[in-house]
């Protein structure tokens, strides 16, 4: 075929342009500089997201031959259109089903999670909404606050299906579907369940795509407020990785900030007694998992071993593989590391009855929030983790207090559990983890240094990717996935013993936890998440230490109070076991 | 506390293996045969209870969420039991202005059931269903295939027991 029959030619707004075959009137557009509002479309294409059910048609612009309206994002070019998009009757075809999309909304925007950060609200405002001129029969139903992650409320569902997009083809979950037609069509779970009934893996994915408040985060902050302004606690808050290269998004900064001062001096102006950093907990997990990668390797016992250090991940193989559960590693996360020596090795030290201490962690994560609610994490009926706010979360409270971010001086973490290296930096993006892991196995199993510690093959944001490291006569084969959807078909491999990897990385989420379901929203722009994770690389390279087991308060935790590596009482609270779950 | 949606031990046994075996014949994607499956599954047991929904999805490799979506988009399949005769009164807006509210009444008082609910002897089932397009016969009732056009309340009694008596004359 000659590359002339690959094309297509139309006008837009006047402009002539040719495109290839197959392009939407959307994206040709863009092209010639002419912007199309959208709602529900989103694409997020280098991840393998894609939204295009063309269910708003908000996007609608005329086509001139035939005086139709056609909605944008869909609709493809062909030879000798005219489109017009900003036509009286395109710009009042936009505003029509805007308004009828309205037309049965909630107005409680001003008390809404989403306030100021809802794209049905921006639109209202882009299209210059000031009357809604069609009053519709408004929803009824129960709002879902059963689970300890997701906050659902179908009320505010427009109907877009991003969520689920998501939760079937990217993360293959499965867990919401519309149900019914028409007029009475819904997204929900199956039989209209409780979330909590569910083989939901709170990835939050859906709640990051949701352009309204319909999927949002269970509201934990309520709690740590109460806790405290409670004089009779201590308040101990750990921060993960990936917050720090996101929460300036929120106060104005450019996508990619690493903020780890402000965010730590904030935390102590909110009256947090005890700042620690979940890297801490990361870079002693990298030490837990690599002695347990290499006893699973050198023991010939069950290989490969997966991270387990995402919980999402964590629920997806209990509920979907439960014929799999020996593959995940044993290690707790970093959360409950951190969370765990606080109640154990911060208490001791200190004298603090475990009781009175209330562990908070500050996560780019909705996961995280119901891994805490475990029953398993806990030591003496003591829960590792108490309370689990997101990045957003602790932004808001933040501005709720009347801190002025940017003015916040740079603070440092508390000591104890507050060093890290740049190994740990980098658990907050795909194929970080076992980039970490690799650089300490490596120091372990031969005894000698590793000069180069950057492995860029295992770099990037391909959905699966693979990587050899040599280490001695060892060649050690490397898995990485993220997204559910790409971890499936790893899984699948295992299952069929089709996969010859020593260790795999998994992360639920797309692009890892800087694309977290806790993270500021990133509105459909995948720059943002790139950004993020360059930052972290970045925060890395200019660490003094870059290899987990050089640090300082780590070795120093070892020699005081856990013994080895892989010892019996790092085991017994370091370490934890999974189980079958229903799939439903 | 078990879900009684996981609970499979309540659905009858030999129907199960009746649909295991028509299962088993389907090639291919065993999933794009879900639509398939489910009327055979509502031929054998009547009704698609949401536990039989639930083995469905497992047996074809589907997600829970996505069998309950198609078995609620078509009004063909009934997540609940169904009387012998489904009676649907039409309350479409052409219905409705004609006097449908009064033939739903009537029907419901001389089954003794309500909408969306079956008969004690199992025999009708009430629903209320939106415009069937047939507003030209306002107001329309239909019982299982058979339209009834320009319904008044009094015609139900004879419509009611003329499907009364198909039963007696078939016991
Ligand atoms: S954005 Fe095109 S139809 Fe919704
Ligand atoms: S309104 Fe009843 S058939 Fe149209």
């Amino acid at each position: 075929m000659k590359l002339i029959d690959k094309m297509v030619q139309c006008s837009i707004n006047g402009i002539n342009i040719t495109v290839e075959k197959g392009t939407t009137i959307l994206d040709a557009a863009e092209k010639v500089g002419i912007h199309i509002p959208t709602l529900c479309h989103l694409n997020l294409a280098d991840f393998g997201v894609v939204n295009k059910n063309a269910n708003c048609r908000v996007c609608v612009v005329e086509e001139e031959n035939s005086h139709k309206l056609l909605p944008s994002c869909a609709e493809k070019v062909v030879d000798g259109m005219k489109i017009q998009t900003d036509s009286l009757k395109a710009v009042m075809g936009r505003r029509t089903n805007l308004e009828l999309l309205l037309s049965n909304h909630p107005q409680d925007c001003l008390t809404c999670v989403k306030n100021l950060d809802c794209e049905l609200q921006s639109l209202a405002h882009e299209l210059n909404i000031k009357e809604i001129h069609y009053q519709g029969e408004k929803m009824q139903h129960p709002v879902d606050l059963t689970s300890f992650g997701i906050a659902k409320d179908t009320n505010k569902c427009i109907m877009c299906r991003r969520c689920v997009t998501m939760c079937n083809d990217i993360q293959t979950v499965g867990v919401l579907s519309p149900l019914k037609r028409g007029f009475d069509s819904v997204v929900a779970t199956a039989f209209h369940l409780d979330l909590g009934q569910t083989s939901c893996t709170y990835c939050g994915q859906c709640v990051s795509v949701c352009p309204t408040g319909a999927l949002a985060e269970m509201n934990d902050s309520p709690k740590v407020w109460r806790a405290l302004n409670n004089p009779n606690k201590k308040v101990i808050v750990q921060v993960a990785p990936a917050v720090r290269a996101a929460i300036g998004e929120e106060f104005g900064y450019e996508a990619g900030t690493i903020l780890t001062g402000k965010v730590v001096s904030g935390l102590k102006r909110l009256g947090f007694d005890e700042v620690y950093d979940t890297n801490f907990g990361a870079d002693l997990t990298i030490i837990e998992e690599a002695t347990e990668l290499i006893e699973r390797i050198q023991g010939e016992k069950t290989l490969p071993m997966l991270t387990s250090c995402c919980p999402a991940w964590v629920q997806f193989i209990e509920h979907q593989f439960p014929e799999l559960l020996d593959v995940p590693s044993s290690c707790k996360s970093p959360q409950q590391m951190v969370g765990i020596l606080t109640k154990t090795y911060y208490a001791e030290k200190n004298n603090v009855d475990p009781k009175d201490i209330v562990m908070v962690s500050v996560m780019p994560c909705v996961a995280k929030k119901a891994e805490a609610a475990r029953e398993e994490l806990n030591k003496d009926g003591l829960s590792d983790v108490d309370y689990v706010v997101t990045t957003r979360e602790l932004a808001k409270m933040i501005k709720e207090a009347a801190i002025d971010f940017k003015k916040l001086p740079d603070g440092n973490f508390n000591k104890l559990l507050g060093e890290s290296t740049g190994a740990s930096a980098i658990f907050g993006t795909t194929g970080g983890v076992i980039e970490a892991a690799t650089r300490t196995a490596y120091e372990m199993i031969t005894g000698k240094e590793l000069k180069q510690v950057n492995f860029k093959q295992m770099r990037g944001i391909e959905g699966i990717r693979e990587a050899k490291v040599k280490i001695d006569d060892l060649e050690l084969n490397i898995g990485i996935a993220h997204g559910l959807g790409n971890a499936r078909k790893i899984l699948e491999d295992i299952r069929d013993g089709k996969s010859n990897f020593h260790a795999i990385e998994i992360m639920a989420c797309p692009g890892g936890c800087i694309g977290g379901g806790g993270q500021p929203y990133h509105h459909g722009d995948i720059e943002i998440l790139k950004k993020r994770q360059k930052a972290l690389y970045d925060l890395d390279k200019s660490m003094p230490k870059r290899k987990s087991h050089e640090n300082e308060m780590v070795l120093q935790l070892y020699e005081d109070y856990l013994g080895k590596p892989g010892s019996h009482k790092a085991h017994e609270l370091l370490h934890t076991a999974y189980s079958a779950k229903e799939r439903i | 506390m078990k879900n009684k949606i996981l609970d499979m031990t309540t659905l009858d046994k030999t129907l199960l293996k009746e649909l295991d075996a028509y299962i088993n014949l389907l090639d291919g994607d065993k999933g794009e045969h879900l639509i398939h499956v489910l009327h055979k599954a509502q031929e054998l047991f009547g009704y698609l209870p949401q536990n039989l929904q639930l083995y469905v999805a497992r047996k074809l490799d589907l997600s829970g969420a996505r069998v309950n979506g198609v078995v609620t988009f078509y009004s063909f399949f009934n997540e609940e039991p169904v009387g012998k005769y489904k009676i649907s009164v039409c309350m479409g807006t052409a219905c409705f202005v004609k006097g449908a509210d009064k033939v739903l009444e009537r029907v419901e008082s001389l089954t003794k059931t309500k909408k969306n609910e079956i008969s004690e002897d199992g025999l009708f089932t009430i629903k209320d269903v939106r415009c069937i397009g047939a507003c030209g016969l306002a107001p329309v009732m239909t019982v299982n295939d058979k339209v009834y056009g320009k319904v008044k309340p009094n015609d139900v009694d004879e419509i009611i027991r003329y499907y009364r008596g198909l039963e007696d004359e078939n016991n």
